[in-house]
């Protein structure tokens, strides 16, 4: 008898505070994953946000600082400038990384600095219950959009790769989603070519994931799921959106 | 924990589980389901129908956001 799947190295053993099926802690478990499977574990550094994966410096064995709202990039372009043989990587929601963190967000893309940007995608603050991100689908009801997102009063979802990829800084964006086996392997594969590509020191990287967040949805895992199948993924289309070495 | 030889395939740490159900609807095999038993944070753990039906092939592993099961095979 042989282990074929288990924990990873690269996780510790204390449980997360996310809800039952949030997408942050399978994400978290991909990271991990691939950097073991890259064997960086000890030479690896996140940068964990501020939102519902605040504590994710507990969930992963390895170094991880902590960054307030929206500015891992600057601590990873810090990081990574200082101690350039890490692998440095920031993990933060939508709406750290697209609102308040919108010019860290830029300007590190821009400066093509060689990080990777893990991007958890749920369209809603999650930690603070339920408010308008930058990425709330139009229509969509939150606590601050009770009638659903107006595009007259909110403006449109903002389409973060798309975004980037118009900078010439940046070399690698891929969306992607963790709603059924297919896309949470394709979610890996993806997070596992962005880490590859930093240690060739190949430039930036972004990997965007459709998340689930069931409560602040008011809907049910089953319909979340749906959801980001039916709905996100019109909105955000699954796919590399940029690839400058492809 | 080692599950006992002849006994492979999967091992639930129940204390782990959420009772979200991603590996209920996941199993092809429809070979997990949702206890009666509730763990120390309040929620209901899965449990395995029939051990013999399971054939490691991960896939519950795979969707599981709280890393709550670890699955076995013969070399
Ligand atoms: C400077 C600052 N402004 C506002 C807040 C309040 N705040 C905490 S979490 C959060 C939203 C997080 O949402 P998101 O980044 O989408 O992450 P999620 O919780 O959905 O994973 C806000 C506004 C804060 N902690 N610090
Ligand atoms: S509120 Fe949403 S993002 Fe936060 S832990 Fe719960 S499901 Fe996950
Ligand atoms: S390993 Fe496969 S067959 Fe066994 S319980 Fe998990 S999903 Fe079902
Ligand atoms: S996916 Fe994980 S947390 Fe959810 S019910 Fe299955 S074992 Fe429990």
């Amino acid at each position: 008898m042989k282990k074929v799947y288990c924990k990873p190295e690269s996780m510790t053993d204390i449980e997360h505070k996310y809800c039952p099926g949030c997408g942050h802690g399978l994400v978290h478990r991909l990271v991990a994953e691939v950097i073991d499977e890259l064997g960086v574990r000890e030479r690896t550094i996140g940068i964990a946000p501020v939102g519902c994966a605040v504590f994710a410096y507990d969930y992963w064995n390895f170094d991880v600082t902590e960054a307030p709202h929206g500015r891992p990039p600057a601590v990873a372009t810090g990081i990574k400038r200082v101690l350039p043989d890490r692998i440095v990587f920031t993990y933060q929601g939508d709406g750290d990384l697209a609102a308040i963190g919108m010019a860290e967000t830029v300007h590190a893309a821009n400066r093509g600095e060689n990080i990777t940007v893990i991007f958890i995608n749920n369209a809603i603050y999650g930690m603070t219950t339920g408010q308008m991100a930058p990425t709330t689908l139009l229509g969509m009801k939150t606590t601050t959009t009770p009638f659903g997102r107006d595009k007259n009063l909110a403006g449109y979802p903002i389409k973060v790769c798309e975004l980037l990829a118009t900078l010439a800084g940046t070399a690698y964006l891929e969306r992607c989603a963790v709603n059924n086996v297919k896309n949470i392997i394709n979610t890996k594969k993806a997070i596992k070519k962005a880490f590859e590509m930093q240690k060739e020191n190949k430039g930036y990287s972004l990997i965007e994931v459709l998340s689930q967040c069931p409560p602040n949805w008011g809907l049910s895992l089953k319909e979340s799921l749906k959801f980001v199948q039916e709905d996100m993924t019109k909105q955000f289309p699954l796919g590399v959106i940029k690839d400058i070495y492809a | 924990m080692k599950p006992k030889e002849s006994m492979p395939k999967i091992v639930i740490y129940e204390q782990k589980c959420k009772g979200c159900e991603l590996c209920v609807i996941t199993c092809p095999k429809k070979n997990l389901r949702l206890g009666q038993k509730i763990n120390k944070k309040g929620y209901h753990y899965i449990e395995i129908v029939d051990l013999e039906k399971c054939n490691s092939c991960g896939l519950c592993y795979q969707v599981c956001p709280d890393v709550a099961i670890e699955i076995w095979k013969d070399k």
